[in-house]
């Protein structure tokens, strides 16, 4: 009785899940964000480097329900490791995770005709599905009209039109998703699908068979986009495309410092304030150390850079979300092609202004693998937020403040563009190597969609900001807290001997390591105190200037210590050495974060080790043509 | 009901990076202006320019050098919606070189390179 009884229980014991699917640009993750509001959050996959996005909500029957947002996906012939993702969910291939119990499939109304196969593909997975009609409005707009009844008979599917960055049509959803979820719990468990690649003739038949649903169901297909035509005409124009977007980008940096310059100082405000709180709270001893200069320092000293990369990340939501980033693409393709890369791969390197890790793990809806290995490798050599300090650090002890060009451009502003010039020009250069050798092979063939121009929606944004926010502070939180641990036990250990003259940091591990470096550093004119201050500054860039700080024995902190060091270096270092310390900076992989990311996406050891050697190798050669020649050319 | 025209020869699948020595893709080299398409027989929508419509009449995907495994372009063209019947027209052109192509194709538009267009036949109008 009581066996029995066990197993005509549901195996519901976990919540009901729904996936919702549909091409890229169909409106997905704003629906996704309308049925989940801020009860969203981002996990891995099993044994997937893809992040999942998972949300809850409550249906109108009060049942609550796990809500997936799929990677966007033509088809569920998988072409890049984000639609392998959406594929193998639709597929239930994940080990431990049956497939979702329903299907929500989102489809642009505009669209119909492109969008439907995905529809009829999944529908022979044999699960129950949903198709969200959405873009209504859009479609309304422009004269396309769609007879849901008829469309809903002719698939077989139920349909609800939905306009998902007004919210329209989500409580229609939920009665439908909860329809559909009692109709399963009838049904019992799903069969196994058999799913194999479609063949191009069963393509053709899927299109055959969507172009006599939409002989049913569409009344009028409506006009094409007049606004997306006209504005593109200048957008994508031989004269003006270029020229625009070179302009949207120099604005967008500038935007990025200017913008984050008010955070960047409360928030170094309110690391000082903890601080000291800290340090008057706790007695003296290794665990104050540890706290105030090894934690809160530590950390602090990542988190800072917050402000910069939410700025340049609500500038590359806002280009994608309106569809200016697939035209970015369309423009740039014949240069990237230069090179050998793929006109998408802008992206993860735009991306990687702010930081190379959210830009590494945007190279996976490159489909060709030899290319998204390329974009991966090259993607740390763009000037990332975390080498700003060093080189401000620098360029204030080192160049004048003076103008060149008769007064028109500020000397130590030039530098700084030329650093930025360097990276780029850089990356550039070690694609087209590696396209040439390791990574050699034509290029996957371009067939990108440019989506119709619209409004982005202020709250899908901030929604998305957030969410990178969440992402950031976590890492910060896991693995830079255990970083700067263990940096603050290199640079605190041994510790001096008693009537010690040197700074602190000199008779730690790190300074040994520093003094064991120094003799393999002179040639490209570091001092003892570089290779010292390099030892934690290899870990994560952003130290590079508290160590440096820490080696000359200066007590303050951030401004302040930036002005005295400034002044510090100025009178002990040569120009050479500096211009030197500047060229490393640009190569020098030093970011324990990037590297951990690679390995994580390229699967394997290898990538990461070849990242190192590479990048260390062009470092030393870079700082030691820039040591040798300016040595020559000054006589310093 | 329309047989694919007869193109050029395809040459050997190899790197479609433009190079100064040979072009290994047949079709016109970027930038050029192709001889101009007759309106009986089909062309390539690789050789068409902005403003001109036409009616997609088959896919031959051994016009193009690609690092797809045979088939695959074709697939991936379908799942695009170059299928036999698509109108499409040439909106965009890129820069320097006229390429890539922005194609509008039944309802959306699609960005694309001239090379890979070579695989699409068309017929005017």
């Amino acid at each position: 009785m009581s066996n029995s009884a066990v197993l005509a229980a549901p195996v519901l014991a976990s919540l009901p899940r729904i996936a919702l699917v549909g091409n890229p640009n169909c409106g997905k993750t704003a629906l996704f964000n309308a049925l989940t509001g801020a009860r969203q959050k981002v996990a891995n996959y099993p044994g997937v480097t893809v992040e999942r996005k998972v949300g809850e909500l409550l249906s109108p029957a009060g049942a609550r329900v796990q809500v997936m947002d799929l990677p966007g996906t033509y088809s569920l012939r998988a072409r890049s490791p984000d639609e392998e993702v959406t594929r193998d969910v639709v597929l239930g291939r994940f080990e431990h995770e049956s497939p979702p119990d329903v299907m929500v499939c989102v489809a642009d109304a505009t669209n119909l005709r492109l969008h439907l196969r995905l529809v009829l593909e999944l529908k022979k997975l044999g699960r129950p599905i949903i198709l969200a009609l959405n873009m209504m409005d859009v479609a309304e707009a422009r004269g396309c009209r769609v007879d849901a009844a008829a469309l809903s008979a002719a698939l077989g599917v139920p349909v609800v039109p939905t306009v998902a960055i007004k919210r329209t049509g989500v409580v229609g959803l939920l009665d439908q998703i909860d329809r559909s979820m009692m109709v399963m719990v009838g049904d019992g468990p799903p069969a196994p699908c058999g799913w194999s690649e479609p063949s191009a003739r069963d393509l053709r038949a899927y299109h055959q068979e969507v172009e006599s649903i939409l002989a049913a169901a569409l009344r009028d297909a409506g006009k094409p986009s007049l606004a997306t035509q006209r504005i593109d005409a200048a957008l994508l124009h031989p004269a003006i495309g270029l020229p625009f977007l070179f302009l949207v980008l120099f604005l967008m940096f500038q935007a990025v410092f200017a913008w984050a310059a008010l955070p960047m100082d409360m928030i170094e405000g309110a690391l000082g304030w903890v601080q000291a709180a800290a340090g008057a709270a706790l007695p003296d001893g290794m665990l104050k150390s540890l706290i105030t200069d090894g934690i809160i320092a530590g950390v602090g000293s990542v988190v800072i850079f917050l402000p910069q990369i939410l700025v340049l990340f609500l500038f590359i939501l806002i280009l994608e979300s309106t569809g200016y980033m697939a035209r970015a693409a369309f423009l740039l393709d014949r240069l990237m092609g230069g090179v050998g890369l793929h006109g998408r791969a802008f992206i993860p390197l735009l991306s990687s202004f702010a930081c190379a890790v959210p830009g590494i793990m945007a190279a996976r809806t490159i489909e060709n693998r030899a290319d998204r290995l390329a974009t991966i490798m090259i993607a740390p050599l763009m000037t990332c937020s975390a080498r700003l300090p060093v080189y401000t650090l620098i360029i204030a002890a080192f160049v004048p403040e003076r103008t060149v060009a008769g007064g028109m451009i500020g000397l130590q502003g030039l530098v700084m563009f030329t650093l930025y010039a360097a990276g780029i020009l850089s990356a550039l250069a070690v694609a087209f190597v590696l396209k040439r050798t390791i990574f050699k092979g034509a290029r996957d063939p371009l067939l990108m969609e440019l989506p119709a121009y619209r409004l982005p929606s202020p709250r899908d944004i901030l929604i998305g900001l957030l969410e990178r926010a969440r992402i950031f502070l976590a890492r910060a939180g896991t693995v830079i807290f255990a970083i700067m641990i263990l940096l603050w036990f290199l640079g605190t250990f041994p510790g001096a001997p008693e009537g010690a003259t040197g700074p602190a940091i000199d008779y730690s591990f790190a300074g040994m390591l520093g003094h064991a470096l120094a003799p393999l550093l002179a040639p490209i004119g570091f001092t003892w105190q570089i290779a010292i201050a390099l030892v934690p500054g290899m870990a994560a860039r952003e130290v590079a200037v508290a160590a440096l700080g820490t080696v000359y024995a200066l007590s303050e902190t951030g401004d302040a210590l930036s002005g005295s060091l400034s002044g510090v270096l100025a009178a002990d270092w040569s120009l050479p050495t500096a211009l030197s310390l500047l060229a490393w900076f640009v190569f020098a992989p030093q970011c324990v974060s990037t590297l951990s990311v690679v390995k994580r996406e390229t699967n394997s050891w290898f990538w990461m080790l070849v990242m190192i050697a590479y990048m260390t190798l062009l470092a030393y050669g870079a700082a030691f043509v820039t040591f040798r020649v300016s040595s020559a050319l000054l006589g310093g | 009901m329309t047989a694919p025209v007869s193109g050029p020869i395809s040459g050997p699948a190899s790197a479609a990076v433009p190079s100064p020595v040979a072009r290994m893709t047949p079709g016109p080299a970027p930038g050029t202006s192709s001889d101009p398409p007759s309106a009986v027989e089909g062309c390539r929508l690789g050789a068409l320019r902005k403003g001109q419509r036409a009616v997609v009449t088959g896919l031959d995907e051994s016009a193009v050098a690609t690092p797809l495994p045979p088939g695959e372009l074709e697939r991936r063209m379908i799942e695009m919606g170059l299928i036999e019947g698509a109108r499409v027209e040439i909106l965009h052109e890129g820069f320097p070189g006229s390429d890539p192509l922005a194609v509008r194709i039944n309802d959306h538009t699609l960005a694309m390179r001239r090379a890979e267009a070579h695989a699409v036949l068309v017929t005017l109008g």
